[in-house]
């Protein structure tokens, strides 16, 4: 009795210590998001347009549906808060390039597959939406999107690929890009221009 | 199907030991590396070992036609479902048993000793399963993060883990005349078939990061807390209340 007492009021006291936002996003928007999100990238995959064109146009798809500022902010952690107003947009920007090189070059190889959303719950920061990656002649890996309307409107705030957190995996890297220009800002924002 | 039920004896050995002396980071990029000095040296010989043969044996398996590698991999997924089913059993997941004994059963006799899948056509996938898993279930932590030579990225629960699946794997028993004989290099084989396959992939971890030993680290241990069904404090955390910033300042705004 004591135990379910004790357990009862951790409950609550960690509910009412945690920021709760109130989500007016619901599981069916997030979907039909994601959704949308998958048909742009198949069209690009499907398009056979060369590699750069491929890059350019996933960099618009992440532009429009990801809350890209938001993802480069979080990414890059403490070190925001001393950049300079200018450092930022620089940053925010070389940071989206970025991301559209380094993940556009890796669709290329799920050419010939496809993603297929089977159910969507609520998680503490949003909406996660969850698929099947199915590639051909391997099981189907688990693929996952979280979108949040913390922006005001809906927008893509992360994914999972088997697990594998895109946001937790980009403050790795670029903390360590960072660590390799010694903590310098401008040189990490080149460092990613030149990507 | 356990020989002597040696390993048995060994793991709870381990679990006492394991129970006491490893324990669970509480969140997904969170590690416990004590030895990563001399991991960040085996993560170097390790890609030199990449450089100079996995990757360029990928590069040739990967020019071979989908007819060869496909079959190569499949039997060398099949071989391993034996010892998978093994682990099913003692963790107590017996539809994940059947699931591995039908698939081995009909990929093995269907599937022309293995060279085909007809069980994934019906929807039946491994379940997989391995001996570091078991522990895991079973209450070990993971222990310290290791890079071991030639095998890569593992925690010290999951390389004895391996230790004890190489030991106990069943397949001599109930493997047929070419699957005993063929088991190791088909394996060796399918994992350059992989290299291979998504080499695109592991040379943007490998050779593109700024610090591939770390990158490797946060991969390996996240896919293995999600395998191992551990749901961390981080894995859902809120750009927008992140504790470096005031949730809703306008990113661009002072």
């Amino acid at each position: 009795m004591t135990i379910k007492r004790r357990t009862f009021i951790a409950a609550a006291l960690a509910n009412g210590l945690m920021p709760v936002r109130a989500f007016a996003l619901t599981t069916g928007q997030a979907r039909s998001l994601v959704d949308q999100i998958v048909g742009d990238i198949n069209s690009v995959i499907g398009s056979g347009a060369s590699e750069t064109a491929m890059i350019r146009q996933f960099e618009q798809i992440f532009a429009d549906y990801a809350d890209v500022p938001i993802i480069a902010r979080s990414a890059l952690g403490n070190p925001w808060r001393s950049a300079s107003d200018a450092q930022r947009r620089a940053y925010v920007g070389a940071f989206q390039s970025y991301m559209a090189k380094k993940y556009g070059r890796r669709f290329r190889e799920f050419i010939g597959g496809r993603i297929e959303i089977t159910d969507a719950k609520t998680v503490p920061n949003g909406i996660e939406v969850h698929a099947n990656a199915l590639l051909q002649g391997q099981a189907p890996y688990n693929v996952s999107f979280v979108i949040s309307d913390g922006s005001g409107a809906p927008k893509f705030i992360n994914m999972f690929i088997e697990g594998i957190s895109m946001i937790l995996s980009e403050r790795t890297e670029i903390g360590a890009m960072l660590d390799r220009r010694r903590g310098d800002i401008n040189g990490l924002i080149a460092d990613l221009e030149a990507f | 199907m356990l020989k002597q039920g040696s390993p048995i004896k060994i793991a709870a050995g381990v679990l006492a030991l394991g129970l006491a002396a490893c324990s669970q980071p509480d969140g997904l990029s969170e590690f416990h590396d004590p030895f990563e000095a001399h991991n960040r040296q085996v993560h170097e010989f390790n890609k030199n070992l990449d450089r100079m043969f996995v990757r360029p044996v990928g590069e040739v398996a990967n020019e071979l036609p989908d007819e060869i590698t496909i079959p190569v991999s499949n039997f060398a997924d099949n071989v391993g479902l034996p010892n998978a089913v093994v682990n099913n059993v003692l963790q107590g997941d017996l539809g994940g048993a059947i699931t591995n004994t039908v698939r081995f059963g009909l990929n093995t006799t269907l599937g022309i000793g293995g060279f085909f899948d007809p069980a994934s056509a019906f929807g039946i996938y491994e379940q997989e399963a391995d001996f570091g898993q078991t522990l895991a279930v079973w209450g070990v932590g993971e222990g310290a993060y290791l890079e071991i030579v030639g095998l890569g990225p593992t925690t010290e629960r999951d390389a004895f883990g391996t230790l004890v699946d190489l030991v106990m794997d069943p397949i001599g028993q109930v493997g047929t005349k070419a699957q005993v004989t063929y088991a190791l290099p088909s394996e060796i084989a399918g994992l350059a078939i992989s290299r291979g396959q998504f080499s695109g992939t592991v040379d943007s971890v490998l050779y593109e990061s700024a610090d591939s030993y770390a990158q490797s680290r946060l991969l390996y241990l996240q896919n293995r807390r999600f395998q191992l069904g551990v749901e961390a404090g981080d894995t859902y955390l809120d750009p927008y209340s992140d504790p470096y910033f005031d949730p809703y300042s306008d990113p661009y705004e002072e």
